[in-house]
């Protein structure tokens, strides 16, 4: 064992790379929860992303345009999700599991013959003078697009739910959906995008995966980070600064425990890397004692009966 | 404009009629799939549905329902008991996997001893992994009020690791000359789950038929039934009703899990005949769509269980015989569901034109 191997600078700026696909997936399914519907589909969303992203960025070679095809991916399979859920009044949990279910099938249908090839490389920022400050340069301001992106959309939702109006509808249609229908907001309406947000941020999430993090295209290979996104959303109290905070710390969890492996620390591998499940489980114990903050109308049905 | 009225009671004939349609759609949407992938539709559907029960070689395929058929349905029964109270076990494949390891590991522990009260001692150690893996999340909802769905769901990788680590580790085959898995257990007399190979007759298929029985005894004639069923429809009777919320969630993960352990160990004990890296093969999740489809009656779940069977089975022979990529099959399942949930629409609900009226 030889923990002198493992460089401080490297596994900060290795954890941003790392929880960016939870951070993703995770404030769009913050956004669907706080409109109050529980979508358990983010994994198939994710997986999905993944695939029609590797795909067109390998067919056009731009990862750009890959990561834009992931968004539309995931938003895709969100919609069916709308339609069970929104028109067919289907219940949700059943209908986020079928959705997992589908997406994971669908995307190693789609994915047979992208096993073993190299997506192009998507290319990291130089900005002036931040990326060249010693230390804090390479491991803050020297990340590709989608991870800053990744975090102005975690300040967008803060800030669209905290100053404006859209916020506080939407926030009213997750807390009390009858009251805000009463009240003549369309609750069907702002559900539907709520959802397709979620979907498109959980494409992207996935898309992150398999065009920067690993990067290349395996069956499964989400393996369960969407399902931690889904987690990180209660760890975070439905609160967007906290879910980055929680991305990270589970970013920080994965990388730790992937440098450790490398290391060989004397863990053998197999627990090391159900580490990552194991703390999930434990943060929810710690955290769901207060269960005050969840929106009320969460994963409850809506039909106008009027 | 289409206006939906919430029926008073939900349509007797609907909710018989839902599957039919359901799987009726899939197969047309199924067919378009194929056509997309560059085979023949019609073809593909009867090699799916119709060629291991009628075709040519439906003499080695049939049994070859009882093998697939009776996990799916172990597993579907005892998920539906959850479902039905509110109570979500997504986690079943984990407890599948962890029944199969206690049980195959009791086993292995008496090899080469052969005596008539191993494979006893195997179920029982079987059951009892699966359960206690499902209590973990049962217990932490009853005393934290933690999300049953995501932790069962994490300890899906955590079994999934642990399966890793035992099949290089701890139950390798000390003669399997380093390669991973433990040692055959068909090749070990008392620790075999099969009665009759040939007619795909192993003690998991008597296990499925007797879980069918006792859940529908259990729904129909118990008390312990209607709790769930009252939990499922109307939580807050339920609770005026005297129903302890905390031990019907015990008792439905446990049980549930008890079945899916059970599911692991009669397929590793037969089937499968080793533990090994890839021993699950997605059962656990598959049963999710058997319980839905079988509308959550045990009736239906045989039926569901052995129609989903057929897809897996029909799904191998098109893969061999018409190089319909394996994952199809999977799709093919997951749209299954999808029809399933949408149509449900029509049990609950009636759909009425309206003409929109001025407020």
């Amino acid at each position: 064992m030889d923990l002198s191997q493992i460089n401080p600078i490297l596994l900060v700026a290795s954890l941003m790379v790392a929880a960016t696909p939870i951070l993703l997936a995770a404030i769009g399914e913050l956004v669907v929860e706080r409109a109050g519907v529980l979508n358990l589909g983010v994994e198939g969303m994710m997986i999905t992303g993944a695939i029609c992203g590797f795909a067109v960025a390998v067919e056009t070679g731009s990862p750009w345009l890959g990561f834009l095809a992931a968004a539309i991916g995931g938003a895709a399979l969100s919609f069916l999700f709308v339609i069970l859920t929104q028109f067919a009044l289907a219940n949700q949990v059943a209908s986020g599991l079928a959705l997992t279910l589908f997406g994971l099938g669908l995307s190693s249908l789609l994915g047979q013959s992208y096993v073993g090839i190299k997506p192009p490389p998507t290319p990291d920022l130089h900005i002036p003078l931040l990326s060249d400050i010693p230390i804090l340069g390479p491991v803050v301001f020297s990340h590709d697009l989608i991870l800053y992106l990744g975090i102005a959309i975690v300040a967008g939702v803060w800030a669209l739910l905290k100053f404006t109006r859209a916020g506080l509808i939407m926030r009213a249609v997750g807390e009390n959906h009858d009251a805000a229908h009463a009240l003549g907001y369309k609750v069907v309406r702002i559900r539907v995008m709520a959802i397709l947000f979620g979907g498109a941020c959980a494409g992207l999430g996935g898309a992150y995966i398999s065009l920067v993090r690993v990067p290349q295209w395996t069956e499964g290979m989400t393996a369960g980070v969407g399902w931690i996104a889904l987690a990180l959303v209660v760890f975070a109290s439905w609160k967007p600064w906290r879910v980055l905070l929680g991305a990270y710390l589970f970013g920080g969890i994965t990388v730790l425990q992937l440098n450790l492996q490398a290391a060989g620390v004397a863990i053998p591998v197999e627990y090391l890397a159900m580490s990552p499940y194991v703390i999930t489980i434990v943060v929810l114990v710690i955290l769901s004692a207060d269960k005050s903050r969840a929106p009320g109308s969460l994963g409850r049905i809506f039909h106008a009966t009027s | 404009m289409i206006v939906l009225e919430k029926r008073p009671q939900a349509s007797q004939l609907w909710s018989l009629a839902t599957p039919v349609v359901a799987v009726l759609a899939t197969m047309v949407f199924g067919g378009l799939l194929f056509a997309l992938l560059g085979t023949q539709p019609v073809e593909a559907i009867r090699t799916i549905f119709w060629d291991p029960l009628f075709g040519e070689f439906a003499f080695y395929y049939r049994p070859q329902l009882l093998v697939k058929g009776a996990p799916l349905v172990l597993i579907a029964i005892g998920l539906s008991l959850g479902f039905k109270a509110g109570i979500w076990n997504i986690g079943a494949e984990g407890q599948y996997i962890i029944g199969a390891l206690t049980g195959a590991g009791v086993g292995l522990a008496f090899y080469p001893l052969e005596a008539w009260y191993i494979f006893p001692l195997m179920v029982i150690a079987g059951a009892l992994g699966g359960w206690a893996w499902a209590m973990i999340p049962g217990v932490l909802k009853v005393r934290f009020g933690t999300n049953e769905i995501l932790v069962s769901l994490m300890l899906v990788y955590v079994a999934e690791q642990l399966l890793a680590s035992m099949s290089l580790g701890l139950l390798k085959n000390p003669q399997g000359f380093g390669f991973p898995g433990s040692r055959n257990l068909n090749e070990y007399e008392s620790a075999n789950s099969w009665i009759n190979q040939n007619a795909g007759l192993h003690w998991g298929v008597v296990a499925a038929t007797i879980a069918v029985i006792f859940a529908y005894v259990l729904l129909n004639r118990h008390m312990l039934g209607f709790h769930i069923r009252l939990t499922g429809d109307a939580p807050r009777a339920a609770r005026f009703a005297g129903v302890s919320p905390g031990r019907l969630v015990l008792f439905c993960l446990g049980t549930s899990g008890m079945l899916a352990g059970l599911a692991g160990l009669f397929e590793v004990a037969g089937p499968a005949g080793q533990v090994s890296i890839d021993f699950n093969t997605g059962y656990g999740f598959t049963a999710i769509i058997v319980a839905f489809l079988g509308r959550l009656h045990p009736i239906g779940i045989l039926l569901a269980g052995l129609l989903m069977a057929l897809t897996y089975i029909g799904g191998e022979i098109a893969q061999s015989q018409m190089g319909l990529p394996a994952a199809a099959i999977q799709v093919f399942q997951g749209m299954l569901l999808f029809f399933l949930l949408a149509l449900d629409l029509l049990t609950n609900y009636r759909i009425r034109l309206k003409s929109r009226e001025v407020a």
